[in-house]
Parts: structure tokens; C-alpha cells; sequence
């Protein structure tokens, strides 16, 4: 139900799911631009004015009175969003020493580069909610919050690469779209700038797989054992379907969320079926096929009990994923205690040419 | 010590001449000196003219609600982060 | 030797220092000492990157052999890489990454800035982008130095020894070469200059100079960069002629 404003893909600005992102910005600025809906007045029931201002469509800003189930559900959603950026670089950054071209090799830096930034965009999100980046890390390290499965699969081969920008970066983009209308201002802001970058992910991913489908047959193997890989694993990352999923529907009415897992799952195979043609590469699902009464197609659910194992951490390589975080944070335990201590020193060497 | 994490900043960018100073975010980092290199390579990827401000966080005072972080567009300097930068095939939507 | 061929030699070994630079910076992502620094050692390893590629495809026209930069990068063995061996060594921890950037980048920085006045065009043009590129470097890596000698004794210990093991590599990337474009050998008392102020502020000793392995600019290397160029160019080779 809250679909509908947004502009049909072909009229958009950018076209396509961009164009989402870019009217989604626009709409952000008409809404600040709109009624100035200030404070609580002193007598105001603050439950009333949260409720009023999300039903304006107006953002919630950091400061702001906020219940404190949205507080919480936020803080676990946007750093586990920033995890799953960090923990991302991995299956990716596997292949960046052998990158088969340079020019491969600069986009691949620069993309893997890019996931740093949004996990830094997005803590930083999480900071303005009144908690800390070292505390969200420590959560990460220790397992006790998650980062997306998705990431906890091997990248076996180059045309890896291609498949995780395409389908995963594609699904993520499906699932963050949504996002950048999010009621939590500084998430919302985040969200769009991400995908803004995500949207080149994408591309670059499908132009790998592109290029290697039309290739040698041993690169169009290469690319089709990719695809049928990650594309069972990137239904998945919309999560349980709907009647098993616990936080949708309180997200749907604080609009964190905006449509169901089921909805964007249907919305993201709708898309990859032209795509895969045009690729020349066969999505592996024998009963994926156009259903006229549905106006979608009908395809087969991913193996939720699969997701659930992974997520709870028996994934290929979910073990090799936390040491690979675990071993970097530890071995840079002394350069980060070396610059505090540096910053220190100078401070304290500061205040006594201060007080001279 | 290592307990402890560095320092808030928040960042702000002048991007071209002629504009003023806006807010685009925040980051950690230990000192000023650090937090400025560490804000051209994350929010600016180093375009080149640009002037960047890092303030502590702790040194703002600010009244309520207030605005603590926005995001800019992405730097010029490397064409391929653009999304047209890519070749789509004819036909291919959604991409 | 011609002046072409001298042109190409030198052209060649100043790419393939940006290429393996670039290479060992790379096995850096996702493993920086804090997320900060994930991007900026990224950015470096892009910007070396991209100067090996300008250098590489101008050394490929200069042979005349049809040889572009992938070709150069990909399918030549060790012993036909001309680059020095400070860049080709492993990473080590942090404090031996950024003494290798900090010596490199403040031979790199005075190199491009003569090239960028050079007669060659293409080469002053290369030169011209890369010297803002490596001055960023160049105080990037220098901040860190300050930071680690004069942390904590911990970092300080690391930093010293990270100095004293890269040191000995420092002294080939400025062997004599009259006949090239831009003569090493007038670039040292510019570096001199800069390492003895940085390395002073950040309480490090300046280790005396002895023992000077080189040869990199013959193809005479390292043990390492065999292993290297195996890695970089396994899946290349595997499909000999494809597109990527």
C-alpha cells in the first residue's frame, strides 16, 4: 500500500531503480519542505506526536521522543546492515589479487572500497541513536548480532564476482530501495547515498557476467555454475516469508519497513527473469514461469531451513568470515592504541604551551 | 586504552567555491589531523577543490531535534563508480 | 641501445613499481588496522593502480609490439618484471606497510614532480597526475610514521624495526641512469631530506646504510615476487586470448 507513490520505473528520473532512489530523495526534501511540525507542546502526549509525525510522512530526527522499541529495532537493523557491509568485503576482496584484467582489478578496489564506506555511513547512522561504533563492533565480534547469510558463502570462481554483483547486490538494492523512504531520517539519508553507489555494484557485476557469457565456453560454464549458485541464496536474503517473519509487521506501521519480504522477493525474480535472458543464462529453477492471472511469475522458494542453518552459523564459511573480522580488529589493537596514545601526548603537550 | 574508541567528528564539505561549508556526516578518529585525512577519503574520495572542516562532536551544542548527519553525492574523480560508466545491453531493465 | 628502447626500459620499471605496489596494498582490503584506514590504503593501492596502467599501455606503444597493459602485466614472468624490490616485499604488519609507502612515496613524489617537466610528453602528463597522487601518499604514510615511533613503546618498537628492515631496499630506487628521462640518482638529497625530518619528529633513528640489495631493474628478485605474479596471474593464464 505504500507502493503506489512511487514513480512506475520506466517515468522515473534515472529509470529503473534509481530513478526509485533520486524520487525518494525528492520526496524527502518535499517533506521537509512541507509542514514544520515542531516540538511536543508541554502537555502533548508523546506517543501522539510519534505516531502524528510518522503518519505525516514527515522524518524522525535523532533528538527527537521516540519510543523505545523503535529506538532498539533501528539500532539492531542499521548495525547489522553496517556489518553485513563490513563482513561483505570478504567474498569479493578474495578476488581481488586476481583479478584476470587491471582494469578488472581497479573496480573491484574501488567496489570493495565503497562496502567500507557504507559500513561506515551506516554506523555512524547508528551512532546518532545513542549508541557506539565500538560497541556495535564488539557485538559484531563477539556473534551476538548478525550480518547478512548471504555473505557466509564461498566465492569459488571470477564469475563469483559477477553473480554477487549482480543477484546480491541486486537483491540488497531491491531491499534498500524501500529503505531510503525509511521514517528514521539519518537512515533514510544513509540509504540513499548507498544505493546510489550500490546501483554501479550492480551494473559492474552484470557486466562481468555478461562479458563472460558471451565468452570463451569455458567462461559461460564458469558463469552459469555461478549463477546457479547464488541465485537459491539471493531469494534468501529477503528473509522467512511472511507468515514466518516476527519483526514485519510492527517495522510496516513505524514505516521502517515498507513492504514484506514476500512483496520484494516477487519484485526482485520479476526482474532478474529478462535480465538472465539478455545475459543468456539460465536461472535454476525448472518451474519458474509467467503467471497471467498474477501478473508475475510463479518460481520456486528458496530452502528456508538451509537459511536458517546458515544463520545460525553452520554456512560454509561463517567460521572463516568471523575469524577473518576477529584476527583484523585484534592484530590492529596496537596501531589504534599507538594513535590514541599519540593524540594524548600532542593534547597534553597542547594545554602546556596553552597555560605557558 | 583500547577499550576506549577514538573521537566523534562530524564533517563539513565545501564542495565547490562559491558554496558554503554543509554537513555530509561523521566519523572516528584520533586526532584533528587524522580525522581530516580520513574525511577526504571517505566523504570527498578526494576530489580535488574541495575544503573540509572536522569539528568534535562533543564541542557542538545543539538544541533539539538536531540534524546530525546528511550525505553528498560521490566524488568525479573515478568515472567507473558512476553507474552510467557501465554498458547495459539494449533491453535489459531494472539495471 | 636506442633512445627509444631506453625510453620503454625505464617507462616499463616505473610501471611495474606502481603494479606491485598496488598489488601488495590490495592484500590490505578488509584486513586494515581500523575501517578508516580500510579506505585509505584503498585509495592509495587505486591510485597506484592506475599510474601502472598509464605507464604500463605508454611502455606497451614505446615496444611497438602490440603488447598492452595486460599483456605486460599478465604474461611476463618474474625475471621480466623490472620492478625494485622495496615494493615487492611482504607486507609485514603495519608499521612495515607504511615504512615501505613512506620511503616509496617520497622517492615516487620528487620523481614525478621532475617527470612532469620532462621533454616526453606522455610521461610529463603521467607525471603531472601521479605527483599530487603520491604527495598524498607521501603525508598520509608520513602521519602514520609520527604516529607509530612516538605512540606507544609498543608501536615504537615495531615502527624502529619495521625502518631498519625496509631500510637497505631504500637505496636501489636510486641508482644512477644518466640517459633516462629523470636520473634516479638526483632525487636522493630530496628524500634525504624529508625521511630525516619525519623520521626525527617520530623519535625513530635513521639506520646507517650497509648492506644495498638491488636488481630489480635487471629482473633479478626476491624469492616473494614469484608467489606474487603466481597469484596475480593464475586465472589470466588459465584461459590464454579471453575477454574480461
Amino acid at each position: 500500500m505504500y507502493g503506489n507513490d512511487f514513480a512506475p520505473p520506466e517515468d522515473g528520473p534515472g529509470g529503473g531503480l534509481l530513478g526509485e532512489v533520486e524520487a525518494a530523495e525528492a520526496a524527502l526534501r518535499e517533506a521537509a519542505a512541507r509542514a514544520r511540525r515542531g516540538g511536543p507542546a508541554p502537555d502533548e502526549d508523546l506517543e501522539a506526536y510519534f505516531a502524528d509525525v510518522i503518519d505525516a510522512d514527515q522524518k524522525i530526527e535523532p533528538r527527537d521522543w521516540m519510543p523505545e522499541a523503535y529506538r532498539k529495532t533501528l539500532i539492531r537493523q542499521i548495525a547489522q546492515h553496517a556489518h553485513s557491509e563490513i563482513i561483505g568485503m570478504q567474498p569479493e576482496g578474495n578476488w581481488i589479487s586476481r583479478a584476470p584484467s587491471l582494469k578488472r582489478k581497479a573496480i573491484l578496489l574501488a567496489k570493495v572500497q565503497d562496502e567500507a564506506g557504507h559500513g561506515l555511513y551506516l554506523y555512524a547512522a547508528a551512532e546518532t541513536l545513542g549508541v557506539r561504533r565500538d560497541e556495535l563492533v564488539e557485538l559484531l565480534i563477539e556473534g551476538r548480532q548478525k550480518y547478512s547469510s548471504i555473505f557466509n558463502y564461498p566465492t569459488l570462481t571470477w564469475a563469483d564476482v559477477g553473480a554477487i554483483g549482480w543477484l546480491v547486490d541486486g537483491a540488497a538494492i531491491v531491499n534498500q530501495v524501500p529503505l531510503c523512504r525509511c521514517s528514521y531520517g539519518p537512515y533514510a539519508r544513509a540509504m540513499i547515498r548507498v544505493c546510489k553507489e550500490e546501483s554501479f555494484h550492480q551494473r559492474q557485476g552484470y557486466e562481468i557476467l555478461h562479458t563472460l557469457a558471451h565468452g570463451t565456453p569455458e567462461q559461460h560454464a564458469m558463469a552459469q555454475d555461478a549463477v546457479d549458485r547464488w541465485w537459491y541464496p539471493s531469494l534468501a536474503m529477503f528473509g522467512p516469508p511472511d507468515g514466518d517473519s516476527t519483526h514485519s509487521a510492527q517495522s510496516m506501521a513505524w514505516k521502517i519497513k515498507r513492504f514484506s519480504n514476500d512483496e520484494l522477493r516477487q519484485r526482485f525474480v520479476d526482474m532478474c527473469v529478462q535480465q538472465a535472458e539478455i545475459l543468456g543464462l539460465t536461472l535454476p529453477d525448472p518451474d519458474l514461469r509467467w503467471n497471467e492471472e498474477r501478473q508475475a511469475y510463479d518460481y520456486t522458494q528458496p530452502d528456508y531451513d538451509e537459511l536458517m542453518r546458515v544463520i545460525k552459523g553452520d554456512g560454509p564459511c561463517n567460521r572463516q568470515r568471523m575469524e577473518h573480522r576477529r584476527r583484523a580488529h585484534a592484530e590492529g589493537a596496537w596501531v589504534r592504541e599507538a594513535a590514541a596514545a599519540y593524540a594524548a601526548k600532542r593534547a597534553e603537550q597542547q594545554k602546556e604551551k596553552v597555560a605557558a | 586504552m583500547s577499550k576506549e574508541q577514538s573521537p566523534l567528528w562530524e564533517v563539513f564539505v565545501r564542495a565547490r567555491r562559491g558554496l558554503s561549508h554543509t554537513h555530509v556526516g561523521s566519523l572516528h578518529a584520533p586526532d584533528a589531523e587524522l580525522a581530516l585525512r580520513n574525511a577526504r577519503d571517505l566523504y570527498t574520495r578526494r576530489q580535488e577543490g574541495v575544503s573540509i572542516w572536522v569539528v568534535p562532536a562533543s564541542a557542538i551544542t545543539a538544541s533539539s531535534p538536531d540534524e546530525k548527519d546528511a550525505f553528498f553525492d560521490p566524488a568525479a574523480d573515478k568515472v567507473y563508480r558512476h553507474p552510467t560508466f557501465y554498458q547495459v545491453p539494449d533491453g535489459v531493465a531494472h539495471l | 641501445m636506442s633512445e627509444r628502447s631506453t625510453l620503454f626500459d625505464f617507462t616499463l620499471g616505473l610501471g611495474d613499481d606502481a603494479l606491485i605496489a598496488a598489488q601488495r596494498l590490495g592484500e590490505w582490503t578488509s584486513r586494515a588496522p581500523e575501517m578508516e584506514e580500510d579506505i585509505a590504503l584503498a585509495n592509495i593501492a587505486l591510485d597506484q593502480l592506475g599510474a601502472a596502467r598509464l605507464l604500463l599501455t605508454y611502455a606497451g606503444e614505446l615496444e611497438g609490439a602490440g603488447r598492452n597493459e595486460d599483456d605486460l602485466a599478465y604474461l611476463r614472468g618474474d625475471r621480466e618484471f623490472r620492478n625494485r624490490l622495496l615494493v615487492e616485499l611482504p607486507n609485514g604488519d603495519f608499521a612495515v606497510t607504511m615504512a615501505k609507502l613512506f620511503f616509496l612515496a617520497a622517492y615516487q613524489l620528487p620523481l614525478y614532480t621532475a617527470l612532469a617537466g620532462c621533454a616526453d610528453e606522455r610521461l610529463a602528463a603521467i607525471g603531472a597526475k601521479a605527483r599530487k597522487e603520491s604527495a598524498y601518499h607521501l603525508d598520509h604514510a608520513s602521519l602514520w610514521v609520527k604516529r607509530l615511533g612516538d605512540g606507544t613503546e609498543e608501536s615504537h618498537r615495531r615502527m624502529q624495526a619495521a625502518v631498519d628492515q625496509v631500510w637497505p631496499y631504500v637505496h636501489e630506487l636510486f641508482t644512477a641512469d644518466p640517459a633516462a628521462p629523470v636520473d634516479p640518482a638526483t632525487l636522493r638529497a630530496d628524500f634525504d631530506a624529508h625521511v630525516s625530518a619525519v623520521l626525527a619528529e617520530a623519535t625513530l633513528t635513521r639506520p646507517a646504510d650497509g648492506w644495498t640489495p638491488g636488481g630489480g631493474r635487471a629482473g633479478v628478485h626476491t624469492e616473494h615476487l614469484s608467489y606474487l605474479l603466481a597469484e596475480m596471474q593464475v586465472l589470466h593464464r588459465a584461459h590464454p586470448g579471453a575477454r574480461w
